[in-house]
């Protein structure tokens, strides 16, 4: 392997590893703010690559009208749920919020999408679409069993995967898409050469996991995410409503999906099905890191990152064996050192 | 299902399933119901896995494709015959499904499934990438069936096969569910803590039921490579375990037969999805995981324990048979004799949690035919002694012995065989399990069966001993017409006095009471004195902690008083009575 | 006119009865104490109040009905429970665990309240910055108090405040409670220390097997031979021996 190789894979290795940290620290962070583990985290990223390849082709993205449905089934299961005590404001209320809002969306997308407004304004439009599933899908599947143990979360999870996949399928179709980048500048640097794309990708990742900490540290928001995910009763004895929590880390999980998504879009072929593989590997990330500690995370992704294009270069049809066993060795080290659970889990 | 003649049953299952290959039924559906066997296969293991013993797995497929990979490879390339290759199979199965799940059980719940998902996807991957695996090709020509000088080789000829390996599948499971080992799995569900305290090896007990569940799918796979004489990677990706676990969970993840019904439904579905569901939406492909994936939601926030329950609660079950307590009992332990070595020897020892010390410097003795009891205010380190005692916890000083050796740095399941049994203060039972069963996990130790055994009821002799010795218990306590009852529905002072039949089901020399009387009425507590009284005679150890001054004062022999966790005095009832510290420390409260 | 109603409340969980058909009654600014053995379902009786665990039964605050508000919304009306374990941030400071327990409010707000706290507990101010996880137990309490007293609640409930503190400490606490009591804060406490418990509440119920068996006026109960017998343990001995 000569050195220009090397660089090669070694910048290969920080955007993906990038993009496996966003992915990380999101899980993280729904993990311990909701108990779940959340699979289908990667199919945010489908779903932003998706819409701004269908909006960078002047189409309606199935998106818009995905949002609509799911808008239309969060608001019959919450009517449901509160047949009760249901009044009137509340019923109107619902209505506005779950289907007045996507459908507004949905005819704004049907007038702009036509006009190709350009890379920046398709994205924000792309966030304004996929972010707003993150918190349908946790009021729609899990909030009813926010109090459940993490088995059947997680299962739960892997159901929710399954039917994001599917729609995917429905609303995207079968073919795969590729989007343009932010921005096609090549910088050449002698020995190697580097795309301002990559740099745009690890600037985005490092910006936004700024953000992140800033809005963990010193907002009261942040601080009321933190606290649930410390202590789920403590935070709701100071009135924090885990559904509230439940609400916020999914709409940071579904904009941070997206957001690689787009940034992601660019660099390889998206299908429907595309996310479960990279969200995994955000996961196997997650994992390492012990899915209690950012840091951790971040770092662990930055090493899969580096095994995925070392062993893709070195041994590429056994890449995803390799990437997935690497948890092997640290689930074993776990194992044999962590000491045996003195209490209940 | 608890009919009244099983092996009738058995006979009508056999008889229907030697006729229906016989009987006018398209091929199509023939092979539908072999599809509809092999997953049951699988998913009886995912029953036991996950709804018994409250762990799961997303890596079925991977074992099932272990199963047909290796039949496929050793019947093709080298030509062995099918029926030797099974062996070979399961045994390959059995070892991979052993590594992965000695590295995984020992950690907290989620990482098991997580890690059978990591390891579905690397098999699937690996499948597809082996040159002799076939790669994306997969495997021809694998050789059918021969059973004398019949080669199985269509769908139909090969239905009871299948079948009646899924009964005798089922037989067995059924079986284990109601052993010395099967208890051990229903009760993993409520927690390790009682588990440990009496004798069982629950990392082990874990393991057992996924290796278990795994050459149940390696079975499936290879009666599936035999079936389709051609298997590629496509049937053991890690969207086909997710469906075997769907399945499971549809049918009812606590049910044997719900295993079986949920293959059923599952496999139905989704081919009259398949047919439907692209002629609905346009286009081709496999939309069914839409509606998998809202049956796998809705299923889990609206009937958790699947269909099947909804089914049999329908029919309401007769009553249950009495276990008669049995004369040829249990070997016995020898109780210590008084005066020589001390029961239990405690000196010095330690407990920090991080910087907070529980238990500090605490030396104390229990001798022979002696009940003594230890008190202080709450939070004064009583339970964290007990826990060090027992081996729950781990002492970071001091040294602890018993009847002479030392068991500090042993694991609570080997405290237990010495003959340490305890109750606990926040009562530790599987309220879902009969009360006579969790009396017997008490005797857990006392017994030897194993897998096999169970399996093929060849335990039944000692399997009798041990209700006999629960059902003893119980009656020596007071709860023998509760026996039969779930022991969630007994009071809280029952479940106390439960815990204590349990404990006594250990044959302990020494028994730990923590706050047995809490909860009891007076004439309950005249009742708990006078058996512990008895015991004592009996030449039984005694170590309680109680709150009830009076009820301590009246039965004990000594008393030792902690206080911050610190022993602050020691000595006979009279004499604590008056001791100015220990009045201080359960005084000093006052404003 | 009564602050908290409850009325014929039961609590199963886990499939066992923790709390049968309680019904007691707390009037604005008094203290009200609930004792009873470990394990007669007082603590499940304090979370079930709060809406912590799923129970049947009526229970009104301030005249409305709450029996379907969940945890947060029972602590917006004015209620606050301090549990057993305390249920502190532990990985985040002092400062931000009393700023969460005023969290809809104001930062300007915030401040004052928390000047409120420091001066209530100076040992707190002390530690402002410190992890809450580091404290040792009684500042683990003042913390997990001073966090409830953020919100300016009608009804304090406090389950187990003296639980495995030193004597002073715990002279502290009560010295605390009938301070609040005279500032106008309802106190609804579940004590083992039956016996200080009794001298600062004005009205006590016992609880045995998640029932209550007596109830009265909390001077009336600590004479009664019963309770001296069963709850004040050595301090019933040492009673009949002065």
């Amino acid at each position: 392997m000569d050195a220009t190789t090397l660089l090669l894979l070694g910048q290969d290795s920080l955007i993906s590893g990038s993009i496996y940290a966003l992915l990380a620290v999101t899980m993280v962070m729904v993990f311990s703010v909701t108990r779940v583990l959340f699979i289908p985290q990667g199919e945010f990223v489908t779903y932003g690559a998706l819409t701004l390849a269908a909006l960078e082709a002047g189409r309606v993205p199935g998106t818009a009208w995905l949002l609509l449905g799911v808008g239309v089934v969060a608001a019959v299961v919450a009517l449901f749920r509160l047949r009760h005590a249901l009044s009137l404001t509340t019923a109107i209320r619902i209505i506005i919020t779950d289907i007045g809002l996507p459908a507004v969306m949905l005819l704004i997308v049907q007038w702009v999408a036509p006009m190709k407004l350009g890379l920046i304004p398709e994205m924000i439009l792309t966030l304004a679409l996929v972010v707003p599933l993150g918190p349908f899908v946790y009021r729609i599947a899990f909030q009813p069993l926010a109090e459940s143990s993490i088995l059947v979360l997680l299962i739960v999870a892997v159901g929710v995967h399954m039917g994001m996949t599917g729609l995917g399928l429905v609303f995207f179709g079968p073919e795969g898409y590729q989007t343009s980048a932010f921005s096609e500048t090549v910088f050449d640097l002698g020995i190697m050469t580097v795309s301002a794309q990559s740099l745009w990708v690890v600037a985005t990742t490092a910006a936004l996991l700024i953000a992140l900490y800033i809005f963990f540290e010193r907002t009261v928001s942040g601080k009321t995410l933190r606290a649930a995910a410390i202590s789920r009763r403590g935070a709701r004895l100071v009135g924090i409503s885990t559904d509230r929590t439940g609400y916020l880390a999914f709409t940071l999980t579904a904009m941070i999906g997206a957001v690689s998504g787009l940034m992601i879009g660019s660099l390889t072929t998206i299908y429907f099905d595309s996310g479960f593989i990279i969200g995994l590997k955000g996961f196997v990330a997650a994992i390492l890191g012990g899915l209690n500690s950012y840091p951790l995370a971040a770092a662990a992704a930055l090493l899969v990152g580096t095994v995925e294009s070392f062993s893709s270069y070195s041994a590429s049809a056994f890449k995803e064996v390799i990437v997935f066993t690497i948890i092997i060795p640290v689930l074993l080290w776990r194992s044999l050192f962590s000491p045996p659970a003195e209490h209940h889990e | 299902m608890n009919p009244k003649h099983p092996g009738v049953v058995a006979v009508i299952l056999i008889l229907v399933i030697l006729t229906i290959p016989l009987a006018p039924i398209p091929d199509y559906w023939i092979s539908l119901l072999n599809n509809i066997g092999l997953f049951s296969l699988v998913a009886v293991g995912l029953v036991l896995l996950t709804g018994v013993g409250g762990m799961t797995s997303f890596g079925q497929a991977a074992f099932v494709g272990f199963g047909a990979y290796t039949t496929a490879v050793l019947s093709t390339t080298y030509g062995i015959s099918p029926w030797l290759t099974l062996p070979i199979a399961l045994v390959l199965t059995a070892a991979a499904a052993l590594a992965i799940g000695s590295i995984t059980v020992r950690l907290s719940g989620h990482y098991l499934p997580l890690g059978t998902m990591a390891w579905g996807l690397a098999f699937f991957y690996l499948f597809g990438n082996l040159e002799f695996l076939g790669a994306h090709d997969g495997i021809n020509g694998i050789p059918p069936l021969r059973i004398g000088h019949h080669d199985l080789f269509d769908g139909r000829a090969f239905f009871p096969v299948v079948w009646l390996v899924v009964l005798a599948a089922m037989f067995l499971t059924t079986n284990l569910l109601h052993t010395r080992l099967g208890r051990a799995i229903r009760a993993l569900r409520s927690g390790t803590i009682a588990n440990e305290a009496f004798g069982i090896d629950t990392a082990q007990v874990k393991l057992i039921v996924f290796v278990y569940a795994a050459v149940l799918a390696g079975l499936s796979g290879w009666l599936y490579a035999h079936l389709q004489r051609s298997i590629n990677p496509t049937a053991f990706g890690i969207n086909i375990g997710i469906e075997y676990l769907l399945m499971a969970v549809v049918g009812g993840a606590g049910h044997v037969f719900g295993a079986v019904l949920g293959a059923g439904i599952v496999t139905i579905l989704k081919d009259q999805l398949q047919d439907i569901l692209p002629k609905l939406i346009g286009g081709q492909g496999s939309y069914e995981t839409i509606v998998f994936g809202f049956m796998l939601v809705v299923i889990l926030q609206s009937a958790r324990n699947g269909l099947w329950p909804l089914i049999i609660n329908a029919f309401p079950a007769g009553p249950e048979k009495l276990p008669v307590p049995s004369d040829d009992s249990l070997a016995q332990r020898a109780m210590p004799k008084s005066g020589a070595v001390p029961v239990l020897d405690v000196r010095g020892i330690c407990k920090s949690f991080g910087g907070l010390v529980a238990v500090n410097d605490v030396t104390f003795l229990v001798g022979a035919k002696e009940i003594v009891g230890l008190i202080g205010p709450n939070g004064a380190g009583k339970s964290t002694t007990f826990n060090l005692v027992t081996g729950l916890l781990r002492a970071t000083g001091g040294e602890v012995l018993f009847r002479g050796s030392r068991i500090d740095a042993m694991p609570a399941r080997d405290i237990a065989a010495l003959g340490i049994a305890r109750t606990f203060q926040h009562v530790e039972l599987a309220p879902e399990m009969s009360v006579l069963e969790n009396v017997a996990i008490g005797a857990h130790i006392r017994g030897s069966a194993g897998l096999l055994a169970g399996m093929l009821r060849l335990d039944r002799a000692e399997e009798k001993c041990l209700l006999g010795e629960a059902a003893r218990q119980l009656q020596r306590v007071g709860l023998g017409e509760y026996m039969h009852r779930p022991a969630g529905s007994l009071a809280l002072g029952q479940l106390r006095i439960l815990e204590i039949a349990r404990a006594l089901a250990l044959d302990p020399a020494l028994l730990l009471l923590d706050e047995p009387a809490a909860g009891l009425r007076h004439l309950e507590k005249r009742e708990l004195a006078a058996l512990l009284n008895k015991l004592r005679a009996e030449g039984m150890s005694i170590l309680l902690v109680e709150h009830d001054v009076e009820f301590v004062m009246g039965l004990t022999d000594h008393l030792v008083v902690l206080d911050f966790g610190k022993l602050i005095a020691k000595g006979v009832p009279a004499e604590i009575r008056k001791n100015p510290i220990v009045l201080e420390a359960y005084l000093g409260g006052v404003v | 006119m009564s602050l908290l109603t409850v009325s014929d409340l039961s609590v199963a969980y886990a499939r066992i009865q923790a709390v049968q058909g309680v019904s007691l009654e707390i009037t604005p600014g008094s203290i009200v104490t609930v004792i009873g053995a470990n394990g007669a379902g007082k603590t499940s009786l304090l979370n079930a109040i709060m809406g912590l665990l799923p129970a049947q039964g009526e229970v009104t605050f301030r005249g409305k009905s709450i029996s379907r508000s969940p945890t947060e919304k029972r602590f917006s009306f004015g209620m606050s429970l301090v549990t057993e374990s305390r249920d502190l941030f532990t990985t985040m400071s002092v400062r931000d665990n009393l700023i969460l327990g005023a969290n809809r409010c104001a930062r300007r707000e915030i401040d004052q309240r928390i000047g409120d706290v420091f001066g209530r507990f100076p040992r707190l101010r002390e530690r402002r910055s410190q992890m809450a996880g580091t404290l040792s137990g009684g500042e683990r309490q003042m913390l997990a108090m001073g966090r409830a007293l953020m919100a300016r609640p009608q009804l304090l409930m406090l389950d187990e405040p003296s639980l495995g503190l030193a004597p002073i400490i715990v002279r502290e606490i009560f010295q605390i409670i009938t301070v609040l009591r005279q500032n106008g804060v309802a106190i609804l406490l579940v004590e083992q220390n039956a016996r200080a418990a009794l001298q600062v509440a004005d009205y006590a119920y016992v609880m045995e097997l998640g029932e209550v068996t007596m109830q009265g006026p909390a001077s009336q109960l600590a004479g009664d031979s019963r309770v001296i017998e069963s709850y004040l343990g050595f301090g019933g001995v040492d009673a009949n021996q002065n």
